[in-house]
């Protein structure tokens, strides 16, 4: 047993926070924040950069790697709030022709909403009839699918519409995307600790770094404690494979992002409430998250029903 | 990324679980919890089944995933956890292996190994809990012995131990961490008092102990004179980094069992108590595999466990007590009747937040030395 990351992962998760930065750095978020849609030329970059295609075999014209190199892209993603339907593309390459290569946006419907669904060239699971909600996210556009109360399970046919059994994985495909969008959640939240630790060592009142205060420390260091708890849980899932694990890394990872992003908030003061701080758009961005696949009711079961 | 065990460590998993099964069930019936001469006995004895068939050693001479694997079976089959001998097993002896002599080494860890020796934490005084600098107990120099004069509180097991790890203050002008040494006291040497205190279990756990010009050999110094406060650091990292390891696996058996009761008696239907008994179970997944990775981590550079500790039992304390208040929701009247293992568990789990470093400490710890936050007062 070592259960730390390889060579190869350092350098792959290295490559991709590179390659982030250069694709969608804080400009570019806060520019899509503005526009609102989705960026087709960012998404084929990624389809060129092996995003989409990294668990499909090489001789399909994959990267050929597993759950826990993908689980590593997902956290980065997290980390600079990547718009886009990530998760379904990833999760559909190989199955819907375009989806590796980003040349095609695949979306999927989960708990009765169904993200990006204007933007999607392919819609999996039940959308029929779904209407627009005005997104809380500004950079995640929803749809919502009538009757559905907000919390229906994927019909057992709405799995990838062809070469389903292709997909590159035994485990279903809800609980891979749980276990990526679990991933960008852990991302976010070490980002949002890393924010929050960043102002509390600059910014000053009563003369000294708010960072010196205690009531401050406490908040930061419980925000580490989340942080790293979700992502041991999220990792050791990727390397499992154990549909529960998945669902308890599900749960401790929308606990992590959520309350880490509240908790970004409050070290940032006023300044955290404003538009023009990114805090809000992890906060939201991790609500969104924390609805689809496995929102913590079900995961919660899925845990308690192996006990 | 690798969780799976290699073939070798398979093997001893699977020896170390085939002789678990023929010793637990042979095993005297448990004494009564509160009675600690009794649990001396009892936990001296299993350690000393355990040396005779070969694992005592698995603490310090072991591979950590070894270790690991060895927690993870015997707290899976319900075998006796290390009770009395928690300090010398756990942090005492690995500090002596780790700093100490090869004499010291010699004297002190075989013993413990066999379950001959229980040693005791002598740190905390009235004054000086989790400002430990601030220690007082003197100790001066005559001849080839320290002269130890001061007081000691809250020491788990010292009614019951043969030796005690000492934090004195051996030079009082210098600053306060730089004047400290650690010290193993005999605890049958004169002058050493020891003073049950009553927990709020109504057990006798810990202790007050009163040293009144105890003569310690110069010799049972572990590290340097005035260096002790280092020497500190290294026990504290092997109390919070590494001593709790098997107790996750033993909350997970513990929810297990949760459930069963759960569904016997019905309060299982209840959606509420259902969700949290999952979301518990979660949790400790996740800090078994927490645990893991910093096992890895300390694996790869060979050394003390890190501020990592701090963040393990940080949520561990914490869940540990939530893992009881359920149970309470479960066990309904029955949590009242201290007959039973979950009230006195129930009870104890109070202080998983205290002793070890108080949770607001830990998280100076992790602001301070993992974020980089300055220190305040
Ligand atoms: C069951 C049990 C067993 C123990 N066994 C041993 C043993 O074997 N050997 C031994 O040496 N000690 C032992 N201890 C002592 C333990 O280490 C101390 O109780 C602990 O470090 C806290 O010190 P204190 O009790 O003096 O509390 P105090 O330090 O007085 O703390 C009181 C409160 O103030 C808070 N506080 C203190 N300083 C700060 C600060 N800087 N910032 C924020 N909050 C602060 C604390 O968190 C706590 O809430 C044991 C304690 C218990 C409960």
């Amino acid at each position: 047993m070592d259960f730390r990351l390889t060579e190869d992962q350092r350098a792959l998760r290295k490559g991709v926070r590179e390659l982030l930065a250069r694709l969608f750095g804080r400009e570019a978020l806060r520019a899509a924040v503005d526009s609102g849609g989705l960026d087709r030329e960012l998404w084929r970059e990624l389809g060129a950069a092996g995003f989409f295609a990294l668990r499909l075999p090489e001789e399909e014209g994959g990267v050929g790697l597993g759950l826990p190199e993908a689980v590593l892209l997902f956290e980065e993603a997290g980390r600079v709030l990547l718009p886009g339907p990530l998760v379904a593309t990833h999760v559909a390459a190989g199955a819907v022709p375009g989806a590796a290569e980003g040349a095609v946006v695949v979306t999927s419907a989960s708990e009765g909403l169904v993200p990006w669904l204007d933007e999607a060239d392919v819609v999996l699971g039940e959308a029929e009839g779904a209407v627009p909600v005005r997104s809380v996210d500004p950079l995640t556009p929803l749809h919502k699918v009538p009757g559905t109360g907000g919390c229906a399970h994927p019909s057992p046919e709405g799995g990838p519409p062809r070469r389903a059994e292709r997909l590159p994985t035994t485990v279903s495909t809800e609980a891979v995307s749980a276990l990526l969008a679990a991933a960008e959640q852990v991302g976010s939240a070490g980002r949002t600790t890393d924010m929050a630790v960043a102002y509390a060592r600059e910014r000053e009142q009563f003369g000294q770094v708010i960072g010196g205060f205690q009531a401050v420390k406490h908040l930061c260091a419980g925000m580490l404690v989340r942080a790293e708890l979700a992502r041991a849980a999220v990792r050791a899932a990727a390397v499992t494979a154990d549909p529960v694990e998945i669902a308890g890394a599900k749960l401790l990872a929308d606990e992590a992002a959520t309350a880490n992003a509240r908790d970004c908030l409050q070290v940032h003061g006023g300044m955290g409430f404003t538009w023009e701080a990114d805090v809000h758009l992890h906060l939201k961005r991790a609500w969104v998250r924390a609805e689809l696949w496995l929102p913590a009711a079900r995961a919660e079961e899925v845990v308690a029903a192996r006990l | 990324m690798d969780l799976a065990y290699s073939a070798e460590e398979e093997e001893f998993r699977a020896r170390l679980r085939a002789w678990l099964a023929v010793v637990l069930p042979a095993l005297p019936p448990r004494p009564d919890p509160l009675d600690w001469p009794a649990r001396r006995a009892y936990d001296c004895g299993w350690q000393r089944r355990l040396h005779d068939a070969g694992y005592a050693d698995v603490h310090w001479d072991a591979s950590p995933t070894q270790r690991l694997i060895f927690l993870e079976e015997t707290e899976l089959a319900g075998a006796p956890y290390v009770g009395a001998n928690f300090v010398g097993l756990l942090h005492a002896g690995p500090t002596i292996a780790a700093e100490g002599t090869a004499a010291q080494r010699e004297r002190w860890l075989p013993p413990v190994l066999r379950g001959d020796e229980v040693w005791c934490q002598g740190f905390s005084e009235p004054g000086a809990g989790s400002d430990l600098a601030s220690l007082r107990t003197k100790a001066v120099r005559d001849g080839d012995a320290y002269v130890v004069s001061g007081q000691k509180i809250w020491t788990s097991h010292a009614e019951v131990a043969d030796w005690c790890e000492l934090l004195v203050r051996t030079d009082p002008t210098a600053p306060r961490h730089r004047g400290i040494s650690w010290l193993a006291m005999p605890m049958d040497a004169p002058g050493v008092t020891v003073r049950p205190l009553r927990t709020l279990a109504g057990s006798t756990e810990f202790a007050e102990v009163f040293l009144d010009e105890v003569r310690v050999p110069v010799a049972n110094r572990v590290g340097d004179e005035n260096d002790g406060w280092r020497v500190t650091m290294v026990t504290l990292s092997f109390e919070r980094g590494t001593a709790f390891v098997g107790e996750v696996v033993a909350c997970r058996r513990l929810l297990g069992e949760l459930a069963r009761t759960a569904r016997e008696n019905g309060t299982w239907d209840d959606p509420v108590l259902r969700r949290r008994l999952g979301r518990l179970s979660a949790e400790f997944q996740a800090l078994w595999r927490l645990t893991q990775a910093n096992i890895s981590e300390a694996q790869a550079t060979g050394g003390v466990p890190g501020a990592g500790g701090s963040v393990f039992k940080l949520h561990y304390s914490h869940a540990r007590q939530e893992l009881y208040e359920a149970a309470a929701t479960v066990l309904g009247p029955d949590a009242l009747d201290l007959g039973r293992d979950w009230t006195l568990d129930r009870l104890s789990s109070l202080s998983y937040t205290i002793a070890a470093g108080t949770s607001q400490i830990q998280r100076n710890i992790v602001a301070e030395r993992i974020l980089g936050l300055p220190k305040g007062r």
